[in-house]
């Protein structure tokens, strides 16, 4: 494997086990996400939006489980008011991606108003699967590019030809997501027992609320399983590099960085 | 016709300004230990759930479809194998989409 580079944005991303590859990766999955445009187009004519509405969501609100579920809630006749609320609801984890990225992409001025549009699932899981800045930013840019581009294109293919094009799930597109997101994280899985636990509890929560609640809901609550972790981890900055284990974290609280404590001020 | 457009700008615009928000928030709100901690493992606690919901669930009911479970199933092992991510992505996707073809899932 190639040599990776010692700048970790991550102290855990050195036990990553394949090699970096930020450019190609977030081609790779903005070209096969992306696709998933096409039903997106189709599902919002076929809902009762009009090509140009279906676009309209694409190019500006980018996230597509916000567009899906707006769309879905149309095509039920339910109510535009909660349909609304609930598609911006399910955007609210752009929010917790957004805290994640601001240090690491650090964008400034103009440039932040752009990059935020580009916070979602996909550009957040290839950012932090990088094992330094550099490729983190490259990452984001080539996941935020491609995805947008392709995610655009396919809404507008899916809406003019509506009713036209085969299931994407012939084409099994239906498990790119899901294998993707398992892939992205899976460096993270390795790095400690905290990262694995607070995944399959993430994982248990969503499944479980999944019969009882509103669709999408039960991915946003699974952030408490985030919660459980931090809260944990007492003075645990990172988990180590190595043994997965409690003795390590002291070594990772020494590398706090100098900047901290300026302001711990409560918000 | 318009109340459709005034959902449509206005989801955009609240999805937007979610994403702006958590850009938006000061760094030094991350300066303690346990904030930092929550915002390093919120994502992977996030994914993994889109990850689960996508894979086992349908709407609002489990639905474990045969050719998505195996696609899941030939991540796993491609992962294990450690693959690039491009191969991981088409060995999922490629035995769901044969599965099909081949009528047996």
């Amino acid at each position: 494997m190639p040599a990776r580079t010692t700048d970790s944005v991550t102290p855990e991303a050195p036990s990553a086990p394949r090699p970096v590859r930020p450019v190609r990766d977030g081609i790779a999955l903005g070209l096969a996400v992306g696709v998933s445009g096409l039903a997106f187009g189709a599902a919002a004519v076929s809902s009762g939006l009009s090509t140009w509405q279906a676009c309209a969501l694409s190019v500006l609100a980018f996230t597509g489980a916000s567009q899906f579920a707006l769309a879905g809630v149309i095509a039920s006749g339910g109510s535009l008011l909660a349909g609304t609320a609930g598609a911006i609801l399910l955007g609210s984890r752009n929010s917790l991606y957004g805290l994640r990225l601001a240090g690491i992409l650090r964008p400034r001025g103009p440039l932040r108003f752009l990059t935020a549009l580009g916070v979602i699932d996909e550009t957040t899981a290839v950012t932090l699967a990088q094992p330094d800045r550099e490729s983190a930013r490259r990452g984001f840019t080539a996941t935020f590019c491609c995805l947008y581009l392709t995610w655009n294109l396919a809404t507008l293919g899916g809406a003019l030809g509506a009713g036209r094009i085969g299931s994407p799930q012939a084409f099994g597109l239906d498990v790119v997501g899901p294998a993707a997101f398992l892939a992205l994280i899976w460096p993270r899985l390795k790095a400690g027992r905290t990262e694995r636990l607070v995944a399959l509890g993430g994982a248990a929560i969503a499944l479980g609320t999944t019969p009882i609640l509103p669709v999408g809901v039960p991915v946003i609550l699974a952030a408490t399983a985030a919660l459980a972790g931090a809260l944990a981890s007492p003075g645990a900055q990172q988990p180590s590099a190595a043994p997965p284990d409690a003795p390590a974290r002291r070594q990772a609280a020494a590398g706090q960085g100098p900047e901290a404590r300026p302001g711990t001020a409560a918000p | 016709m318009t109340g459709i457009w005034i959902a449509v700008l206005v989801t955009a615009g609240g999805c937007y300004a979610f994403k702006l928000a958590g850009l938006a928030v000061p760094q030094r709100v991350l300066a303690s230990p346990r904030v930092r901690r929550f915002a390093e493992l919120v994502p992977v606690a996030l994914l993994a759930a889109l990850s689960a919901v996508q894979a086992f669930t349908s709407g609002q009911a489990f639905d474990l479809d045969p050719a998505r479970l195996a696609g899941m199933g030939a991540a796993i092992v491609a992962l294990l194998l450690r693959a690039p991510f491009l191969v991981v992505i088409v060995a999922a996707a490629g035995t769901a989409a044969a599965l099909r073809a081949a009528g047996i899932a």
